[in-house]
């Protein structure tokens, strides 16, 4: 378990296929953290600069509504992370396939990395979506289908973080951890359609709704810029903790080579 | 087939099972997933009396009566609408800043003998509408939608409508 990237991709004695290939190739850990050092300080100036501009449209520039008034300013923090924290998920669901049938350790990596995150998503969901409700609907919480699944997805990305790191042998914890997110993904259609299927406090969709979207174009350019914007931050961050990740990794097997020389003196 | 191969097939069918049992479970759960009925749901339901239970719709127009109490404390009585069924709402109490005529509410309480629903908690329910005051004033004046009628006109017809006289951020 000294190297455990090297030791994953060389677990495919036969030779891979073409897509298995390209799959493959930033699993050398080398070669990833040559190419994401160039994307990082990219990622990061963009998502400073698009938050700031769609923060700034959002909370100075447009118009209050004519029944909530100012407070509905939360919906351009809510709303992004609604979404990030359905979208991560459906992220991680993704990672934790690549994980079960490729064995591909950047995956276990990357979905280890971006549960905290997703979960930390998901609680300013919840926070914004009490302080909201509160002023507009007269309650912090309820407990209809919307507020209750997305309170569910929460504690999985919590439960899933928790157990990639509850086992010794990480490799086994990334195997049990992606079973835990893929059996855990029943929940983000349920989140989604939640206020279709059954009736709840919560509102239905404004945006993502076959007829034209529910809110005025002068509301809904800031909501869709600030969502580049918490979704550009989201991806720095995750890169960010999965290129440390990477190097722990690498520290660590460095020492372990370098105490077994001491060890065997020549 | 390969270890990858049967891998991918383990999961889809892992998934497949997955998902057909958490349909089942929803569909036998699906009464109980209900936050609040509506006034044709106690129509044809008939809720006893002695359990309390969500009442759900939109506020009757020009069936809003606030009164106040001899000590003070506010209360209303208003009719809850779906249309074709309407049940008469009493509460005791400050009702919530978006409570208006044509606006949905969800309502915790119990039935009282008379057919009416006294209720101890009242909550807004916001629809998925969001508009600048502006274009809400202009689709009043232009006769195109009274909010106390019930929702706004579909949104395409007002969604990129120029903000007149806005008076600044």
């Amino acid at each position: 378990m000294d190297h455990p990237l090297a030791a994953a991709t060389g677990a495919t004695p036969t030779r891979p296929a073409v897509g298995g290939r390209n799959l493959h190739r930033f699993a050398n850990p080398g070669r990833f953290l040559r190419a994401t050092g160039k994307v990082l300080p990219v990622l990061w100036a963009a998502a400073l600069l698009v938050l700031g501009i769609g923060l700034a449209w959002a909370l100075v520039f447009s118009p209050p509504d004519w029944q909530q008034g100012e407070t509905v300013r939360i919906m351009y923090v809510h709303v992004p992370m609604a979404w990030l924290a359905m979208g991560g998920y459906t992220g991680l669901a993704i990672l934790s396939v690549m994980s079960l049938i490729w064995r591909h350790p950047l995956a276990d990596l990357t979905a280890r990395e971006l549960s905290p995150v997703g979960a930390a998503a998901t609680a300013l969901c919840l926070a914004t979506g009490s302080l909201w409700g509160k002023p507009m609907w007269g309650t912090w919480w309820v407990w209809d289908a919307r507020l209750t699944s997305v309170l569910v997805l929460f504690f999985l990305w919590l439960g899933h973080a928790a157990l990639v790191r509850a086992f010794d042998d990480p490799e086994r914890g990334a195997r049990v951890g992606a079973i835990l997110a893929l059996v855990g993904f029943v929940n983000v259609p349920i989140v989604k359609f939640s206020v279709d299927w059954w009736n709840t406090l919560h509102q239905p969709a404004s945006v993502a709704r076959l007829a034209a979207p529910g809110m005025h174009v002068d509301m809904l350019y800031p909501l869709l810029i600030c969502t580049i914007g918490f979704s550009l931050l989201f991806a720095a961050v995750v890169l960010a903790r999965t290129r440390a990740a990477v190097m722990e990794r690498r520290v660590r097997a460095l020492q372990l080579a370098r105490a077994r020389r001491e060890d065997a003196p020549a | 087939m390969t270890r990858k191969k049967r891998r991918l097939m383990i999961l889809l069918l892992a998934g497949l099972g997955l998902a057909t049992a958490t349909a089942l479970t929803l569909a036998a759960f699906q009464d109980n997933l209900v936050f609040f009925l509506s006034p044709s749901d106690v129509a044809t339901r008939h809720p006893p009396g002695d359990r309390a239970f969500r009442l759900g719709g939109l506020v009757e127009t020009g069936s809003v009566e606030r009164h106040t109490g001899s000590d003070g404390r506010p209360s209303a009585t208003f009719r809850v609408t779906d249309g074709p069924n309407a049940v008469t709402v009493t509460y005791a109490g400050v009702l919530p800043d978006l409570f208006r005529e044509g606006q949905g509410v969800v309502t915790l309480g119990k039935l009282q003998p008379d057919g009416s629903f006294r209720a101890t908690e009242v909550l807004a329910r916001h629809d998925e509408t969001y508009m600048p005051p502006e274009v809400a004033d202009a689709l009043r004046r232009s006769g195109h939608w009274n909010p106390s009628q019930g929702a706004a006109p579909p949104a395409a017809t007002w969604n990129t409508a120029p903000r007149e006289g806005r008076s600044g951020g």
